[in-house]
């Protein structure tokens, strides 16, 4: 990239330095604090403490017997602590590490994402900001996870990261990232990640987040995929949090490029989720899927969703939701379908209510206690079938869905 | 095992079921036929014990117990069994959790296994339940939950309806066995069925019959005489046959 486009990009980022989120409570980023020591690299994961090893566990990040992952990549508060990858096919690096040594990586640092969307992409544009890189080379099919766990451990943070992750042509690729705070963390979470598919590659991002309920969250995702590409976002957020703002994109450009997204987000008492996905089918054939599950057991939470069909025989459908289980608590359920040609096919269901009570009755005939008949119904809601998912994957949602069970009953 | 006295039920404000009686003694099986909308499903889920349905007066007993005012889990956990006319689709709740809820024993639990292959319900029990079953379809499945419960007393509601002949038979058989139809002298498990047809008369050893009308428990008597009674001449003939 030339040096003018750089100067450019700076000067989109500086203008866009006050500019409000689309979405969400906005952040003053002046109360955070930007600036962290650095943390050294670990080569043995042995020396992680064990509490901070749970909380990671938490969320599907294994570091003892790492056989079950193909590759492993940790980054704490600002600093990158530990990368290593196990197969050969598979490039896992710091995004500093890996603009080194890749002369071309340049030229897919903001291109899926606009540098001057608003004042937290601006943010992580101007400051220096690390995170890391995953790279399938061409062909390669891994069925074994990337983790990738990003911790926020200092009390007040603004902790900024910018991931890059390229699935090459016909290769296949499976990432998990946990990301997760100190219990008592105040901080705020920028991530900006840009997922590039390219012809019929295959990438699963699965992504669980275990915050804390003081923390602010604003990830920036896009994805561009390509002819015959397929992304597919899995997105858990179960635990406590301040506030979670996201509206991660994917856009079909190459012929029958697929993209899906499934969230399940359970918003406690206190919580406030606002989060969507939008997909941009812009190529003939391409095909898009929206799932959401939410529950609100005294939280908020608002979930988008967004289709629009902007090239001939695209297909997308948007299926949104949501569970009121307390008193209180909200739930808000906004699909948006935009057809712009003759020969799409787009269409929503959507609907937000409570437990229905012939159903909670039917089960307690048969000698279910009304806590228990809920918590079958509830566990049935949220399960999502996901196709594609290595058996692994499967086993880590299916954990974390457990886990959360307990905070809602 | 079951008594019923005097019993009137209403649903919200409307009165349905008006100065019931009827008793179902240990290892005996009793039929109800009646014209639609006369009050045989709602007899059916007052002693189940679905709130919706509101004793006004009267008293249900169970096993010498007074279960009135029991709430429903309690009174299937003790014993009471229902297959439901049409029971809701629950997402996301597969027949096989139900199942497994009820009888979480893995030894038992292939015995379970063993009745959904003879009900074929194999590939059913892990569909969501009751969610786009065919009429055929929800009968078996109810059936299957009701050998998991092994309730001590039986009540279905129309088990035969929608059921195609050949799987008539096989509903039929298993209805039979849930109410232990080998066992003569032990016997101890007892039943109410709901019939229009009779069908399940042709497999199921009932021993008496009720005609109830308008809320009310008219006549009782050999079930196949007052269904050929029925058939000849109607429900309001057959009030004043017997009793
Ligand atoms: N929720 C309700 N609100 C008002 N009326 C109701 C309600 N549920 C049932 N009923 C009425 O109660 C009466 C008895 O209904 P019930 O279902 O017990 O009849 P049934 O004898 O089982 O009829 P069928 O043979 O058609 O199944 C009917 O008139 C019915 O419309
Ligand atoms: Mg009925």
């Amino acid at each position: 990239m030339s040096e003018v486009s750089h100067r450019e990009r700076e000067q989109r980022a500086r203008a866009a330095r006050e500019k409000r989120a689309a979405f969400g409570p906005d952040l003053d980023l002046g109360k955070y604090e930007h600036a962290v020591e650095e943390q050294g690299y670990l080569a043995d994961l042995s020396a992680v403490p064990a509490d901070e090893r749970q909380t990671l566990l938490d969320t599907g990040i294994v570091l003892d017997g790492t056989r079950q992952r193909s590759a492993t990549f940790i980054l704490k508060d600002q600093s990158p602590i530990h990368f290593s990858t196990k197969q050969e096919d598979v490039e896992v690096l710091s995004l500093s590490q890996a603009l080194k040594t890749h002369d071309w990586l340049d030229q897919y640092l903001w291109r899926a994402i606009e540098v001057d969307a608003d004042k937290y992409t601006a943010h992580v544009a101007l400051e220096h900001t690390d995170g890391y890189f995953i790279r399938s080379l061409p062909g390669a099919r891994t069925t074994l996870p990337v983790q990738a766990c990003l911790y926020l451990g200092h009390k007040k943070l603004a902790q900024r990261v910018h991931n890059v992750i390229i699935a090459e042509e016909n290769s296949e690729l499976h990432i998990i990232t946990g990301c997760s705070s100190h219990p008592m963390s105040t901080g705020l979470h920028l991530g900006v990640s840009e997922f590039y598919v390219k012809k019929g590659a295959r990438l699963s991002f699965t992504m669980i987040h275990n915050w804390a309920p003081g923390v602010e969250v604003r990830p920036r995702s896009a994805a561009i995929i390509e002819e015959n590409g397929v992304f597919m976002s899995n997105y858990l957020a179960l635990k406590p949090v301040h506030a979670i703002q996201m509206y991660p994109s994917a856009r079909c450009v190459g012929p029958n490029a697929r993209a899906r997204f499934n969230s399940v987000l359970v918003a406690l008492q206190g919580s406030r989720i606002d989060s969507g996905s939008r997909i941009l089918l812009d190529s003939p054939g391409s095909k898009g899927e929206i799932i959401s599950r939410t529950i609100s057991n005294g939280g908020e939470i608002i979930a988008r969703g967004d289709i629009q069909g902007n090239a001939v025989d695209v297909k997308g459908h948007l299926e949104c939701r949501g569970l009121i289980l307390g008193e209180s608590g909200m739930i808000r359920a906004i699909p948006e379908l935009t057809g712009r040609l003759a020969r799409v096919d787009l269409s929503h269901e959507a609907a937000v209510g409570k437990i229905a009570e012939e159903e909670v009755e039917y089960l307690m005939s048969r000698g279910l206690t009304r806590d228990q008949a809920t918590a079958m119904i509830v566990r049935g809601f949220l399960k999502v079938d996901i196709e594609g998912l290595p058996p692994e994957l499967d086993k880590e949602i299916q954990k974390a869905m457990e886990e959360s069970e307990g905070e809602l009953f | 095992m079951l008594e019923i006295e005097n019993l009137s039920v209403a649903i919200g404000d409307k009165p349905i079921l008006h100065d019931v009686c009827l008793s179902v003694p240990k290892g005996e099986t009793h039929v109800l036929f009646g014209p639609n909308g006369s009050g045989k499903t709602t007899l059916l889920m007052a002693i189940m014990g679905f709130p919706r349905y509101r004793v006004i007066t009267g008293k249900i007993w169970f096993l010498g117990q007074d279960i009135t005012d029991l709430p429903m889990d309690e009174r299937a956990r003790l014993g009471v069994g229902m297959s439901f006319q049409r029971p809701p689709a629950v997402r996301g709740v597969k027949t096989r959790d139900i199942l497994r809820s009820l009888d979480p024993n893995a030894g038992v639990q292939n015995e379970i296994l063993e009745v959904a292959r003879q009900l074929s319900l194999e590939e059913l029990i892990d569909r969501e339940i009751n969610h786009g079953f065919s009429g055929g379809e929800i009968k078996r499945s109810e059936l299957l939950q009701l050998f998991a419960q092994a309730p001590r007393l039986v009540l279905l509601d129309e088990p035969e309806s929608g059921v195609d002949l050949v799987n008539m038979a096989l509903v039929g058989q298993m209805t039979n066995r849930l109410l232990q139809k080998d066992l003569r002298r032990t016997r101890s498990r007892s039943g109410l069925i709901i019939t229009h047809t009779g069908h399940i008369l042709d497999y199921v050893n009932a021993i008496r019959g009720y005609v109830m009308i308008e809320g009310k428990l008219w006549s009782e008597g050999n079930p196949l005489d007052m269904l050929d009674c029925i058939k000849r001449s109607g429900y309001k003939e057959c009030m004043s046959c017997q009793r």
